[in-house]
Order: C-alpha cells, then structure tokens, then sequence
C-alpha cells in the first residue's frame, strides 16, 4: 500500500461535504496544501480545481488570487484567515478582496476553521466563503 | 495466518431456520497468526462460541479489536468465557474518543442497568487500549486501525502476516456523497485499510434497491461493496455484515449479482465457520455454505 498518498479521513469528509455544498468551500492538508475546492469556489476563482489540482499554499495566498485589502493593500499570505488558521490553529474571518483567475475582482468574507481529529492532531483546515453582492 | 468466522450478521442477531447457512451471529471474526496469540475482530454474538472454543486450547493472549462500539459488535464480550477466567491475558482495543476512556465507553454496556455484573467486577481486569495512529505489532501479525465512514467513530483494521494482509471492514459507507468511480482511490474512505489486501471482509448489507432508503445510515450495497474492491485492487472480496432480515436465499441471489459485476475474483459470502488461509500459497476459502442457491429468489431493481 502506498501510504504516503493516503487522506486522513476528516479531510475526505470535508471534501466530500464540499463537494456536495453550494457556497464556495476550501479544504487544505497539514501542510497548507489546498487539496481541493469546490464548484462553488470554481465560480468564484474562475479556475476549475480539475485544472488546477492541488496548490501550495504560497501559490493560492499568493500570486494566484491577489488578495488585497478594501483600501487595496495586498495582502501577504501569512495574514489570509486560513493561513492564519492553521498557524493558530483557531478560527478566524475576514473580508477582503481577490482577483480570480478570470480576471474579475471580487470582494469576499471568508470564514476558516482548523480540523482536529483529535485533541491536538490537526489534520487540515476549510474555509467558506460569501461574495459580497455587487 | 487463518481467519475463522463466527459471526457475520449485521445490526442484531438473526438464528432462522432460512439463515442457517451463513448464520445469525453478529460480527466476529478469529485471527490465528501464531501459537502464542489469537486476535479478535469485534465481539458480536460470534465471540461467545469462539471463547467456547478457546477454553479447550492451550492459554494464549487475546487481543479483541473493536471496529466500533454499536452492540452488534459488542454484545457477545460479556458472555465471552476469557472474560470470566482471572487467569486470561485479554486486551480490548477500540476507537479513541476524547470525552470516555474505551473502559468507561464499554462500561456503559457492562454494568447495570443493562448487565447484572460491572465491569470493575469481571475476574479478567481486561486491559483497555486506544487504537494507535500508527501500526503496530500484536504477536507476529502487523495490525493497523484506520477511521472510516460510518454513524459515529470507527475504525477499519488491516492485519498482516506470512506476507500476506487482510482486511475488515464489517460497517462502511465509502460511497456516502461520492461516486467510487470518479475519485482517486486514496480520497476514498478506507483507502489505507483495503488497498492492495489479499482478502477483504467488507460490508455488503443491502441490495442496491434497499441502499436507496438507507443512505447515510453507514452501510454499503453490494455495487457499492464490489467497486469498492475493485478500485481498491483487493484480490478477494467477502461480502459481510448481512441484513438480519435477508434469507440464505436472499443473499445468495445478492452474491450472484455481486459475481455478475466483475473483480479480480468472485466475491464470497461470510458464513459461519468459514476459514480463510492466507500463507506463501495464496489464498484459500473453505466454507460449507454452498456456492450456488438452491432456490433463487428475484431481488427488485
């Protein structure tokens, strides 16, 4: 058996209820590797996660999605909720801009909490996000 | 290394004359990887003539792993004749929980109201462990406990020895929101027990028709159950934990569309007093259960 490629079983649960879930939804690993989002976030960040796949958390709080501030400030990755999630290993929220991979920028709230499948076995993290209307 | 089967009912024991062939016993199923170890999977209502037999061997160490804790896999501890002898070696393994101790969570059954005697009065002292996340060694068998899908913690175990690996996976619902088909295999509950097992006892409640009302109650249909070995390129399937309310005949007409679907071989029903050999050799069934019905009977679409 290939164990190096397993999932813990919180994270395929979070894929799955994200799978199955009309607001947009993130799953990322221990490592911050965003494992997978759903349809929701596909219409969200212009990008199917069957094109993309998997991405390192540099690449999506980073150059990928250019979150900024509501003044335009970007903002670095180490201060994105989810990041800010797993670092803490607390929830957290926010509201702040992206550009999508189409081009279109978009104001959201994100809302992220940490998974543990026990007290203090983190597995991963999700985060949900709302657009805010235009 | 040799698994007997003593039970592969699922949800409440089902002794009928029409069930006789695979049994009414509720899960359990024993592991004999050497001279000076016996591993138990689960104690259903199967572990009470297992603990009969036992009693007339030589002393070894027992190890009893709890997939979970549903009384279908529990109910037969108590009348388990170890439990009773203050000379056993028993150890009980189960799934963690952060609130209880597995002592304190099997106490619950063990102890009044529920059962005349408490558990800190069994003459055994049984020792209480937690599945580790790691695996680990019990005799010369590998031994690995996963959480899978089902209603509430559980686990699935995957035991080696003699090169060669099986595992049980009585209570699982793999497909719960998801196609098996259209999903790598490692996002696939489960993934880290069966992958690559030379046998798998693996839940094969409900027909396809029945699964569509009991989606999300934590079991599998016989597709389901199928599929699942195949994506998970297990060599043989035994399909397992059947409806108390299904016949010999009923699951025999479930086997044969189960046949129907493909794999690497035939799936096999569980019967009582299977026993599975699993060595340099390969892998051999022998069960008296008979490999075709002798009354078929027609299973709604």
């Amino acid at each position: 058996m290939d164990a190096k490629n397993h999932k813990s079983l919180l994270l395929i649960l979070a894929r799955e209820l994200a799978s199955n879930l009309a607001t947009p939804m993130f799953v990322v690993d221990v490592q911050g590797v965003l494992v997978f989002y759903n349809e929701a976030a596909e219409m969200l960040l212009g990008q199917s996660f069957s094109i993309t796949g998997p991405i390192g958390p540099d690449q999506w709080g980073g150059t990928m999605f250019q979150p900024e501030d509501l003044d335009g400030n970007p903002i670095t990755v180490n201060d994105l909720p989810l990041v800010d999630t797993m670092r803490e290993r607390r929830p957290e929220h926010a509201r702040f801009r992206i550009t999508g991979l189409d081009g279109v920028k978009r104001t959201i709230e994100a809302t992220s909490f940490p998974l543990f499948a026990r007290v203090h076995d983190l597995a991963g993290a999700v985060s949900v996000f709302w657009e805010e209307e235009q | 290394m040799k698994a007997r089967v003593w039970g592969c009912r699922g949800s409440l024991p089902a002794p009928a004359p029409d069930t006789i062939r695979y049994g009414g016993n509720t899960s359990c199923v024993e592991l004999s990887v050497d001279d000076d170890t016996v591993l138990i999977l689960d104690a259903g209502s199967g572990i009470r003539p297992l603990g009969q037999a036992l009693a007339k061997g030589p002393p070894r160490a027992i190890h009893v792993l709890l997939t979970h804790l549903h009384l279908d896999h529990l109910q037969g501890l108590a009348f388990f004749l170890p439990f009773w002898s203050d000379a056993a070696d028993l150890h009980v393994w189960g799934p963690p929980s952060p609130l209880l101790s597995l002592a304190e969570r099997v106490a619950v059954y063990v102890s009044p109201p529920l059962f005349p005697v408490s558990l800190s009065d069994v003459p055994s002292r049984p020792s209480f462990h937690d599945v580790p996340d790691e695996p680990w060694m019990i005799g010369s068998a590998l031994v690995a406990g996963y959480p899978v899908v089902h209603q509430g913690p559980t686990m699935g175990f995957r035991v080696t020895a003699d090169a060669r690996t099986l595992a049980y996976l009585p209570d699982h619902e793999p497909s719960l929101g998801i196609d098996l088909t259209q999903i790598e295999p490692e996002w696939i509950s489960g993934y880290q027990v069966a992958h690559g097992a030379d046998v798998l006892l693996h839940d094969a409640q409900y027909s396809d028709h029945e699964y569509r009302t009991h989606v999300g109650w934590g079991h599998s249909s016989i597709d389901h159950a199928v599929t699942f070995a195949r994506v998970m390129q297990v060599d043989q399937l035994v399909m397992f934990h059947h409806d108390p309310a299904h016949t010999d005949a009923q699951l025999e007409s479930m086997r044969d569309l189960a046949n129907s679907r493909g794999g690497t071989r035939d799936p096999v029903l569980a019967a009582e007093g299977m026993e599975i050999h699993l060595g340099p050799a390969g892998v051999d069934i022998e069960s008296s259960a008979p490999t075709s019905p002798a009354q078929p009977v027609t299973l709604p679409e």
